[in-house]
């Protein structure tokens, strides 16, 4: 037998390996394990501000750790800041290529970030008398889907080149590149210790990497489809996926399977975008159906639904102290909820 | 693509497939646990699920009316 047939034989085993050890650690489910829980009271927010300023489209948006600034971007070619507290505008920067798809505001509150179809991650500095540029991060060879800030110094992004790369902001190089989804990257999520991340793509698998050795540490599986949306669950043991097949997926950590799906046989629009509340008992999200729905995470039921929007929910967010809920929306508004 | 870079891949998969194959997993009903427990212990501060205080709302502010 060739080295190649031989290898092919192995990885079958292995996988196989890994899916009884999987079936082995499921000694129940996450909605029985949950029936002694209360249901979540039934969600009704309302809207507090809606965001009105962006000219097209809104396609991200992201908190600053101050619970109060964030920053969205739309494909009108601009990043805005707002005060969520007054509703105003705080500060506008114009974009290069008006072709966006993420936003990020770094933990200091000094920098934020935006990136798209021009392949670059550029990062701005807020804190100068005028709004400078302060790197064009250049080396992936697909779109940018998502960009995090580490801190000032150091940035995460995940690609349509199907790579996610850590960058060091002082030399504008990567320092890492983290290989081994076989589809574009369409999100990340990083862990609340800040020693991993987590990445959704196109070939519909979750992956769990180490910042620091760069190596891919678990790869969930079970989306049929395109993973749009990632987030880390608070406590750090689990983590959320949203997709094109019109389902939210629960995968923890430790368990290294899938606990429940968020699903309804009514809903038949892909996932866009998804938040937790700061509990992770409620998860919200985003849908090509313009609504933004309201998950119960422990009992996988839905409570309640952000209707409000004329276009699709493209992004949400909720800020670390978990006082209200955004959504932005094609529709080119953002709205407050709580 | 040459037969030597196809070998070069495989190879890499069957190694990533080794260091995933060699995680410890817990059960499932522990991670469930474990996962209530941290809900719980930290509702009573999530307002969303709570709701909060119309006083203490930074989102609502008591608005005057001027009537002209």
């Amino acid at each position: 037998m060739g080295e190649m047939e031989q290898m092919k034989k192995e990885a079958e085993a292995l996988k196989t390996q890994i899916e009884a050890a999987r079936k082995a650690a499921h000694d129940t489910d996450m909605a029985s394990a949950a029936s002694g829980v209360a249901p979540a009271p039934r969600v009704q927010l309302k809207t507090r501000r809606t965001l009105k300023g962006h000219l097209a489209k809104i396609y991200a948006m992201h908190w600053c750790t101050d619970n109060r600034l964030m920053v969205s971007a739309s494909q009108d070619g601009k990043l805005l800041i707002w005060d969520s507290h007054t509703g105003n505008k705080v500060n506008a920067v114009p974009l290069k290529s008006s072709w966006v798809m993420t936003c990020a505001y770094a933990p200091s509150g000094n920098l934020v970030a935006s990136g798209g179809l021009d392949n670059m991650c550029t990062v701005y500095n807020l804190k100068t008398p005028v709004i400078k540029t302060v790197k064009e991060l250049d080396a992936h060879t697909g779109y940018l889907s998502c960009a995090r800030f580490l801190s000032d110094t150091e940035v995460l992004t995940a690609s349509g080149d199907t790579t996610c790369a850590l960058w060091d902001l002082e030399t504008g190089k990567q320092k890492t590149v983290f290989l081994n989804h076989v589809g574009d990257c369409m999100c990340l999520s990083l862990s609340p210790d800040m020693n991993s991340f987590v990445s959704g793509a196109c070939d519909s698998l979750a992956k769990l990497w180490d910042i620091r050795d760069g190596q891919c540490k678990q790869t969930f599986l079970g989306h049929t489809s395109d993973i749009n949306a990632i987030s880390f669950y608070p406590g750090g043991n689990a983590i959320i996926t949203g997709s094109d097949d019109c389902t939210c997926k629960m995968y923890d950590l430790r368990a290294d399977q899938e606990l429940i799906t968020y699903q309804d046989a009514a809903l038949n629009s892909g996932v866009t975008s998804l938040a937790l509340s700061m509990s992770g008992r409620l998860i919200f999200a985003g849908y090509d159906d313009f609504n933004c729905n309201i998950w119960d995470s422990l009992k996988g039921e839905k409570v309640g639904v952000l209707s409000g929007h004329d276009n699709r929910v493209s992004c949400t967010g909720v800020p670390p102290d978990g006082m209200c809920v955004c959504t932005g929306s094609w529709d080119s508004f953002l709205k407050i909820w709580n | 693509m040459s037969s030597n870079s196809n070998l070069t891949s495989m190879r890499r998969t069957v190694e990533q497939l080794k260091l995933e194959a060699s995680v410890d997993r817990i059960k499932v009903s522990q991670a469930a646990a474990d996962l209530q427990q941290y809900c719980l212990q930290n509702a009573s501060k999530d307002a969303l699920l709570v709701g909060v205080p119309a006083g203490s709302n930074p989102f609502r502010e008591p608005r005057s009316c001027a009537l002209l």
